[in-house]
């Protein structure tokens, strides 16, 4: 039914048409409306993104899991003269991502339905974001990947520094310093792409055989960016920093989605088109993660700012997915991007859960609170929940993510294994610590007595990714079927590049 | 039935805990205390149908994940051994449930409590019904969380907090072992299934795996591996500083969590897993090792402690100790037997200083108790009967005493059996078990006559006010001690005498001293007659020790312990692990947490660069041309002329080719 329609373009670009007609009201109504104003942009946005989030199902209801190869693939020819094409498509490994960003959006906009500051620009940013995230998942093409791919930063760049908190001018730069240095090399390595092979259309490049050496220096400047993206050890710093920064929907959105673009970069760009690269680099890779792991989790753990715990806390739980990805096993990978979604649930949901108290009373510092369970005992009985999910608790997505990418891990090296599951203790005593501070004891803080509970929308919100944690966490195969066709590809690709280039 | 004794307690936990504000504190207790006594009718169903008549089969419940090889499922397993786990968990859960219907009648929570006891019970039941190891650590993790939440249930204490916190960190240590156990199970024999992977354990005896680069034998790895998990879950030696703490929960929690079920899960996975064990002699060794140090570690501990649920706790932990090392030395059905009959006399132990504490208004410190046998003297009684079953009170050649003296005394009896066949450690063993018998005997008697005889030693006010518990809390002391009476003789014969080779199926070995399974050419299995009156010598000469000093002497041990020798105080101090474990782990983990994030991640990285990068070129940036748009733009526009440049750069020299 949805072959004849362009569902990806119309996926891609319904949300831009959202932010574009938020626009022209705002244009076209007198200053002194400003409150309706407001009111139809937030309509607008929810209604867009709720659409978009319809659409997306019907994607991932229509998609074929048995093929592993691009579905839904249209093709328009753009600059023809150098043989580039407008090109969307999406196999097993991307079609999930679209389905989280579509699902995450909603939630987003909800969470933002009290800000009052330039609510127009507010939700048409989002909606752009939303055109050029789902637009990275589904180019196949590498001008139009790089075109989403750098794009993206924009909007996320606005929301971090003109919504963000008090040091958002230093957060805001220092994200767009890293991610962009990150992506500079990339196109470097794009270009050079495009010289050797002659085509920028992505499933040719997956094919294509690029020479050892040549190989090396891409992967290595694919992984600058992608590196910087997930974000990888030592390149992290930023996240803390944007992350206590953004506001809560930028937050969930950062730490939902765009985290998520540096790990399906690798599996669409370092390890199909590089294996021997990939190969070579994995061992860098695996103590990177295992460093990331231990590193940020006991870094996570002496935090005095709620944001930056969990932001830390994030970054070691990419760290199991690089870990995943690079064993290049089926349930590495598997894992790993099963660990990908789940993050996407269960960090946004901490991040909202974060904002509902930060909402209330404007601060983030773990000492400040104490004793919530009183006054909150809904929002207590939630956050315990992500807490747990984000701890790895068997029954919750956190743990099928880690427990995969591990026993991964442990086929490609045991001394791996041990590292990441030392992680997992140390993720206990960090969110059972935060949780105590913040959840329970005495109240000890006079502002808290007056503290209300959820209302009904972030009621709503933590529900819905709470509901996903659990499902996902007793029955995975929802997830991993989808993307099981094409991480076998994927991955005998990947065992018969490196064969033959062992036997010339 | 299956489905609702597992299920069951699951969907009471659910709609207790959701809706209680709905349906009010009432129905809550309602729904989860019927969930769990039909759950116990349906096990003791169960356990004859399965156990008895030897019908073990399993139910498939659904799949969990399924990634290549990596097949898990739900499934319910029903064999001899998870019925016996089946019946302990369900009855002494049910009596819980009702027993906490008095004890926590104050308590406006209680709604809570009962959602987070159902909740408990699915998990346990869900561990030992699994047919994979990653079910399994589901219920490992689920009766951890579980713990997790009731240990720290009284949430406005700070003391309560930090010790559901320690038990639960403590057990993810043990936890990083069994997880990593698995992963070996699974790169060893392709299968978590526990058919599939104990079909395969002949074949696995000659593998090996190489981790640090040093050689393992497979088998031996994977055995300690899974230990470390059972020693975190049930507070064996290195491991078992949570246990103590873990009495800050409510008293129905230790009797039925830290007592009972929970903390025997260890002893169950080493039985689960025999297949393994029985081919790992090494690992064993350690075993018998470690549940023997354990033994009399606890027991030693146990002396010096004032705090009445914190000495039955060390007893509990000395129990174990001694159903590990009858595991490490091949016993499994004797542990499983003591495992058993520990259930019920423990159970009553708690329940009943939770009776007396209850009657006392929240006292614990015995220091402050004493004389109170005929105000509270149904519980008495009852604690009477199951420090007597606890130290194992019975006459040898006539074979009859409480159920402790069927199954701790066998288990001291077989150990100098297995240290004859020359098992590793059988006579250390042997020799730790009859030293830490005599001191259980010491310190059960202590608490005896701390509690209910000599002179009250609290103030006025509370002895005014003690009362005996209501009758809601009596009847489950009433049971649990009927058990503890009869347990041990009436099942001896099926656990480990004459019926256990029938009774265990395929399940679990029936042990050297089962009919049927003696040696070639044996004519039966006979200890020697000392070694059968050796532990009930100890025991006597323990009562007598404790008679002499609590009763006789009364008021003698306080001066000893206020001169504070320095045996004492390591005693009373349990040996200074939490000190030691302070020192090094908390404070190592913050020390390292600030070192990278101060160092590392300030001074190091961000300092070399983002920040040194910044601050360089801006200076530079300064010195070439004094813009005065803010830097952020500028940089970006800089570093996009760069990339356009290089970009042209490239095209243009791949062009000229």
């Amino acid at each position: 039914m949805l072959g004849q329609l362009p569902i990806l373009t119309a996926l891609t670009f319904l949300p831009a048409l959202g932010a574009l007609a938020i626009l022209i009201l705002r244009a076209m109504m007198r200053s002194e409306d400003q409150a309706a104003l407001d009111r139809n942009a937030r309509g607008v946005a929810l209604f867009v993104t709720l659409f978009v989030f319809a659409l997306s199902i019907l994607l991932v209801l229509e998609f074929d899991t048995a093929q592993p190869g691009f579905q839904f693939v249209e093709t328009i020819p753009w600059l023809v003269d150098l043989g580039i094409n407008y090109k969307m498509g999406v196999d097993g490994l991307s079609v999930l991502f679209v389905l989280l960003t579509a699902f995450l959006m909603p939630i987003c906009i909800l969470a933002s339905w009290k800000l009052e500051k330039r609510v127009a620009d507010y939700m048409a940013a989002f909606l752009i974001l939303e055109t050029l995230v789902i637009g990275i998942f589904c180019a196949l093409d590498l001008v139009l990947f790089y075109i989403f791919f750098e794009g993206s930063l924009i909007p996320m760049f606005l929301i971090i520094g003109v919504w963000g908190g008090a040091n958002r001018i230093y957060a805001a730069f220092k994200f767009f310093l890293y991610t962009f240095l990150g992506s500079v090399l990339m196109l470097v390595a794009m270009i050079y792409m495009f010289v050797t092979a002659g085509t920028t259309d992505i499933p040719t490049l997956l094919t294509y055989d690029f020479a050892r050496e040549a190989q090396t220096w891409m992967w290595l400047a694919f992984f600058a960016s992608f590196a910087v993206k997930m974000p990888m050890w030592p390149v992290h710093t930023w996240l803390p920093d944007a992350h206590v920064e953004a506001p809560t929907a930028g937050s969930v959105i950062l730490a939902g989605i765009l985290l998520k673009l540096g790990g399906y970069g690798f599996l669409r760009f370092s390890l199909p088109m590089f294996p021997d690269a990939s190969a070579f680099f994995a061992p860098m890779v695996m103590v990177l993660s295992v460093i990331a792991i231990v590193y940020t989790s006991l870094v996570a753990f002496r935090q005095t700012d709620i944001k930056k715990l969990i932001a830390y806390s994030s970054v070691a739980h990419m760290g199991f997915v690089t870990m995943g990805l690079f064993t290049m096993n089926e349930l590495g990978v598997q894992g790993a991007i099963f660990q990908m979604i789940s993050h996407g649930f269960i960090s946004g949901a901490l991040f909202l859960c974060v904002g509902v108290i930060y909402d209330r009373f404007h601060t983030r510092e773990i000492a400040f609170y104490g004793g919530l369970v009183h006054k909150m005992p809904v929002f207590a009985a939630f956050f315990a929940l992500f807490t747990m999910a984000n701890v790895g608790l068997p029954g919750t997505s956190g743990f099928v993510g880690e427990i995969m990418t591990m026993f991964g891990a442990f086929q490609y090296d045991p001394r791996v294994a041990v590292g990441a599951a030392l992680g997992v203790i140390f993720s206990a005593v960090y969110m059972l610590t935060l949780y105590k501070n913040v959840v329970f004891g005495e109240i000890t803080n006079a502002k808290i007595e007056s503290a209300t509970d959820l209302d009904w929308r972030e009621w709503v919100n933590l529900s819905v990714l709470g509901f996903m944690a659990i499902w996902l966490g007793f029955f995975t195969t929802p997830i991993t079927d989808v993307t099981s066709a094409s991480v076998e590809a994927l991955i005998s690709q990947y065992q018969a590049a490196l064969a033959a280039s062992a036997n010339p | 039935m299956a489905y609702i004794v597992v299920l069951g307690p699951l969907l009471a936990a659910i709609i207790a805990g959701l809706f209680h504000k709905q349906i009010g504190t009432r129905a809550s207790q309602t729904i989860t205390t019927g969930a769990v006594i039909i759950a116990a009718l349906g096990s003791a169903w169960l356990f004859i149908d399965v156990a008895m008549l030897g019908n073990a089969r399993t139910y498939q419940l659904a799949q969990w994940m399924a990634v290549g090889d990596f097949n898990i499922s739900w499934d319910i397993r029903l064999d001899s051994l998870s019925a016996v786990m089946l019946v302990v968990i369900t009855s002494v859960s049910a009596l819980v449930h009702v027993y906490s219907w008095g004890y926590m009648a104050e308590d406006p929570h209680r709604s809570r409590f009962f959602a987070y006891l159902s909740l408990f019970t699915f998990a346990m039941l869900s561990l030992v019904t699994a047919d994979n190891f990653l079910q399994m650590f589901f219920g490992w993790e689920g009766v951890g969380l579980a713990s997790y939440l009731l240990i720290g249930f009284w949430y406005k204490k700070k003391s309560a907090n930090d010790a559901a916190i320690k038990a639960f960190v403590t057990n993810r240590v043990g936890d990083f072992g069994l997880a990593l156990g698995v992963m070996a199970v699974f790169a060893v024999f392709g299968s978590l299934a526990f058919d599939d992977v104990f079909a395969q354990v002949q074949d696995g005896t000659a593998q090996t795996l190489t981790v640090f680069g040093m050689e393992f034998m497979a088998l031996e790895l994977i055995a300690f591996l899974l230990f470390i998990g059972a020693m975190g879950k049930s507070a064996q030696f290195f491991l078992h500083v949570w246990l103590p703490d873990a009495m800050e929960g409510p008293t129905p929690v230790s009797a039925l969590i830290h007592a009972a079920t929970m903390v025997t899960a260890g002893v169950f996975l080493v039985c689960r897993c025999y297949p393994i064990y029985e081919l790992a002699p090494n690992t064993s060794a350690i075993i018998t090792f470690i549940g023997a140090t354990t033994a009399l570690f606890a027991a030693t501990v146990g002396l010096a402690q004032n705090d009445i649920k914190r000495v039955i706790a060390y007893s509990t932990c000395s129990q174990l100790g001694y159903m590990f090392f009858a595991a490490g030395l091949g016993l499994y059905s004797a542990a499983m037997f003591h495992l058993f009959t520990h259930a019920f006399f423990k159970a009553l132990l708690f329940l009943g200083a939770g009776s007396v504490i209850h009657g006392l208004h929240h006292e614990q410190d015995m220091r402050n108790m004493g004389g109170i046998y005929k105000l509270l003297p149904v519980t008495w009684i009852m604690m009477l009967i199951g420090t007597l079953a606890l130290t194992g009170v019975g006459i040898p050649l006539l074979n009859l005493g409480f159920a402790g003296f069927y199954s701790k005394d066998m288990i001291i009896e077989e150990a100098f059996m297995a240290g004859a066949d020359g098992v590793a450690f059988g006579f250390f063993a042997f020799v730790v078990a009859l030293i830490a018998a005599g001191l259980t005997s010491f310190y059960s008697w202590r608490l005896i006559f701390m509690t209910f005889h000599g002179k009250f030693r609290g103030d006025k006010h509370t002895l005014d006010h003690a009362h005996e518990s209501p009758w809601i809390m009596i009847v489950p002391l009433l049971l649990l001690a009927i058990g503890a009476v009869f347990a041990g003789g009436f099942f001896r014969s099926d656990f480990v005498a004459r019926g256990a080779l029938e009774f265990w199926g395929g399940s679990l070995p029936a042990g050297p001293y089962a009919e049927g399974n003696y040696g070639e050419g044996a004519t039966g299995h006979h200890p020697p007659a000392w070694v059968l009156f050796a532990p009930v010598t100890v025991t006597a000469i323990g009562f007598i020790l404790s008679y002499w000093f609590y009763v006789v002497k009364e008021g003698l041990p306080a001066k000893i312990a206020a001169r504070g020798g320095p045996l004492h105080s390591f005693l009373y101090n349990k040996w200074y692990f939490d000190e030691i474990y302070d020192f090094v782990f908390v404070r190592g983990a913050r020390g390292l947490g600030d070192l990278f994030w101060k160092i590392g991640d300030k001074r190091l990285i961000d300092g070399l660069g983002p920040d040194g990068f910044a601050a360089t070129a801006l200076k530079a940036g300064q010195r070439v041309v004094r813009l005065q748009s803010g830097y952020l733009y500028h940089y970006a526009f800089v570093m996009l002329i760069g990339v356009l440049g290089l970009a042209v750069w490239l095209v243009a020299r791949a062009g000229g080719q």
